[in-house]
């Protein structure tokens, strides 16, 4: 039986309580996809309203009003004004919070006038009545003449009376909160006779945003530009009167339903945190203690299940070789695939963690403080207080990070944060500086408590930030632009997190790691394991039988004549040909044709440096790190007598990994978040640069 | 013009004063939105560490904002 599916866009300010909506009414089922045209992701998912209707329901960015000022706010516009769009709701559930009602209803005012049908949901009532509001919902209801709910989004409480609403909307004729006579009246009558569009608001909007839509063509474009000349149509001031306007008609909406009793208690008490929190020294003290929780936390508990992930899929590999018969497939599968989805899995755990920690910053309000400590100094180096969440989510991975940006509304802060997050050291360059470090130095403790190797870490960490920043200031010096670069923002109240809330950041994080960046992973294991299978000739064959005859005579048992052979036909393949001819480029950085194939394999993604190592050092491709740095520990350079992986060479390495862009899945992110490959571009020519300019003298002042 | 004189930017913690009107037609689209009305009441509730952003009372709740954006909205 076909039933149609009613769509319902949630629509609301930011902090209103939108998003824990979202998931109380779609649970698991949601979906993430893209917006046509711009990046910004689209969340939808179905909602079960009773055994015969599901409704589809999308959650808009939060805005403060339809006229965009971000990319997220951009979305908002675009999709309510576009009746012939996929996304075009059939209503709206506008959810406001009724601790800030006027603010909120503003919005609500906007749309109305658009002529959407809307429920209002009610969010935050306890909040409002503990700040000693009180409203009346029945007066609010026959003053708006609108469906009016009351919802508690974190508890869930009022969730099944707002499915009943939208399944059954009752729907009154659209009001209006506006005295169109009053804005440039020609205007809207032209704009609605030439579309020929009914709305008095919607032909208000497109004289305001025409340039910035997508579906007029360059010729209609003009047209309007005509019409808005010819009646000295100045947007500016007709947007500041219409909200302007709407706030008066508000305030007396809300005279007759709100009711004020001052009850001050619960703030005094908050601010009297903030007091400490934004303090000169004990802000920036808190904030850094917070940091360094932060990594403790996400290193400590992951490196159990970083084990269990390890542990399993070298046992599948070991069942899989066993099972499935020798041959080319089979390789292709153990060597290519399964190494490829190892390397995606194995970095899970660190970033569910990472992830985990930050929305439970964001969640309690914490964050938009350390925006409010950090704004003054990241504006120094052309950030923003905003660039913060990126910068931090970059630690973990890059790709969920550089989506982050899009709250930055300033195009010129927004490309600098977008330019300089993938300097931050990501979870995948760990295992290099891991085992850089192990070969650089001893591993002991420092003063009873402190690990040496970690205090390293922390500082590549350090190091990592710094070349951030730097890179930000000399940006900032370089780029042109007028653009107003705001930082206006809700101060909110501190909230307990919603665990909720939580676990569906975390999903949503992983996954976006996962799609971003595993399918390059996965191709480029393959290609890789191609490349380390095959050589040109029968160079392979040769070099395989002169390695068997080496291996008898050398008594090798089993395993290590193994690993001998493939060592040595890996030499001898198209991966051992590129890495030779590479030698010369890469000679006076210290890197030898090893170091060479691990490069290039890992300019696709970086992740894949230590199995390539382990492959070359003949110790097979499911070798512990542990291991493999023993025998790169052991490695004697032939020329000198000495250890390979001297301090120089050492230092070379690590100074490479930390600077160079080696992650396509960052560099197709960014394509994606700027639309041009010229910041991708820019950005690889630039780390590659500085990573070959900081090794080059790294390891000729150490050689 | 008399009352244009002291901007949000000037006042000390915990100091109030009535909205006059803005002197930045861009930026005041904002901070309307942000229900920074002519008219409305602002209270300066505390600074970051360094001066700026800063964060006011208006509107019954507490907004953040920089100092240069404070600066753009006078006082009576």
């Amino acid at each position: 039986m076909p039933r149609h599916v009613i769509k319902v866009a949630l629509l609301g300010n930011p902090n209103s309580g939108k998003s824990s909506l979202f998931n109380q009414l779609t649970g698991l089922n949601q979906k993430t996809g893209n917006f046509p045209g711009v990046t910004v992701d689209k969340k939808t998912g179905l909602c079960k309203l009773s055994n015969q209707s599901v409704a589809e329901i999308i959650d808009l960015p939060g805005t403060y009003s339809l006229y965009p000022k971000s990319l997220d706010e951009q979305v908002v516009f675009e999709v309510l004004n576009a009746p012939q769009g996929e996304n075009y709701p059939d209503f709206l559930v506008v959810v406001v919070d009724v601790s800030n009602l006027k603010r909120n209803l503003l919005l609500f005012t906007q749309v109305r006038d658009l002529g959407f049908p809307v429920i209002l949901a009610l969010n935050m009532i306890d909040v409002a009545s503990r700040q000693g509001l009180k409203v009346d919902i029945d007066k609010l209801r026959a003053e708006l003449g609108v469906p009016v709910v009351e919802i508690n989004a974190r508890t869930g409480k009022g969730v099944d009376v707002l499915k009943a609403a939208i399944s059954c909307p009752v729907h009154n004729a659209p009001e209006t909160y506006l005295d169109f006579n009053e804005f440039a009246p020609q205007v809207q009558h032209e704009i609605k006779t030439l579309f020929k569009i009914p709305n008095n608001y919607l032909a208000l909007q497109i004289a305001h945003r025409y340039q910035d839509m997508q579906n007029f063509s360059e010729s209609e474009k003009n047209t309007i530009a005509g019409i808005l000349k010819k009646n000295n149509f100045d947007s500016v001031l007709l947007q500041s009167k219409e909200t302007v306007h709407r706030y008066e008609v508000l305030h007396q909406i809300l005279n007759r339903v709100v009711v004020t009793q001052k009850s001050a208690e619960k703030e005094r008490f908050s601010q009297r945190i903030d007091r400490i929190i934004t303090h000169k020294v004990w802000g920036y003290l808190i904030f850094f203690a917070a940091l360094f929780l932060l990594f403790q936390g996400v290193f400590s508990l992951s490196t159990l299940p970083t084990e269990w992930i390890g542990n399993l899929f070298s046992g599948l590999h070991h069942w899989l070789s066993e099972v499935l018969p020798e041959g080319p497939l089979t390789n292709l599968l153990t060597d290519g695939i399964l190494v490829g989805f190892q390397n995606i899995v194995i970095f899970l755990p660190q970033i569910a963690l990472l992830f985990a920690f930050i929305s439970m910053l964001e969640e309690s309000g914490y964050m938009t403080r350390v925006m409010y400590l950090m704004d003054k100094i990241m504006r120094q180096f052309g950030l923003n207080g905003r660039s913060v969440v990126p910068l931090i989510s970059g630690v973990g991975c890059a790709v969920p990070a550089l989506m982050a940006t899009r709250s930055i509304e300033n195009w010129k802060e927004r490309i600098i944060t977008i330019f300089v997050t993938p300097l931050m050291s990501c979870s995948a360059r760990i295992p290099v500086f891991t085992a850089m470090v192990a070969l650089l130095t001893p591993d002991k403790t420092i003063l009873g408590i402190f690990n040496l190797h970690g205090i390293i870490l922390m500082m590549l960490y350090l190091a990592g930030f710094l070349s951030a920043i730097v890179a930000g200031w000399v940006l900032t010096k370089l780029l042109k632009n007028k653009e107003h670069s705001y930082f206006i923002m809700e101060f909110p109240a501190y909230k307990m997190p919603r665990w909720k809330n939580v676990g569906y950041t975390i999903y949503e994080k992983s996954m976006a790691f996962v799609w971003g960046a595993g399918k390059v992973i996965i191709a480029i294991s393959i290609v890789l394991w191609v490349l380390a299978s095959y050589g040109p000739g029968n160079k392979m064959e040769e070099a395989r039988s002169l390695a068997q005859q080496e291996a008898i005579s050398l008594k090798l048992d089993g395993k290590s004549a193994e690993n001998l052979i493939q060592a040595r036909t890996t030499e001898a393949s198209y991966a051992g040909y590129f890495g030779k001819a590479i030698e010369p480029v890469i000679a006076p950085i210290g890197f030898d044709w090893r170091l060479g194939i691990s490069l290039i394999t890992s300019f696709a993604a970086r992740e894949v440096f230590m199995s390539t190592m382990g492959i070359l050092y003949s110790m097979g491709d499911e070798a512990e790190n542990e291991a493999i740095v023993e025998q790169m520990r052991a490695d004697i350079n032939p020329k000198t007598g000495q250890p390979f992986y001297s301090t120089a060479v050492s230092f070379s390495v690590l100074l490479f990994y930390m600077f160079a862009l080696q992650c396509m899945s960052t560099v197709a992110t960014v394509y994606r978040e700027t639309k041009s490959w010229k910041w991708p571009v820019l950005q690889f020519t630039f780390m590659t640069l500085l990573a070959y300019a900081a090794s080059f003298i790294a390891f000729q002042a150490l050689k | 013009m008399r009352e244009g004189s002291r901007s949000v930017a000037d006042l000390k913690i915990g100091e109030g004063g009535i909205i006059a009107g803005f002197n930045n037609v861009e930026m005041s689209l904002k901070l309307l939105e942000m229900g920074c009305l002519p008219g409305s009441e602002v209270q300066l509730s505390h600074k970051a560490p360094l001066g700026d952003p800063i964060c006011i009372k208006v509107a019954g709740y507490q907004l953040l904002l920089r100092k240069e954006e404070a600066a753009t909205i006078k006082l009576r």
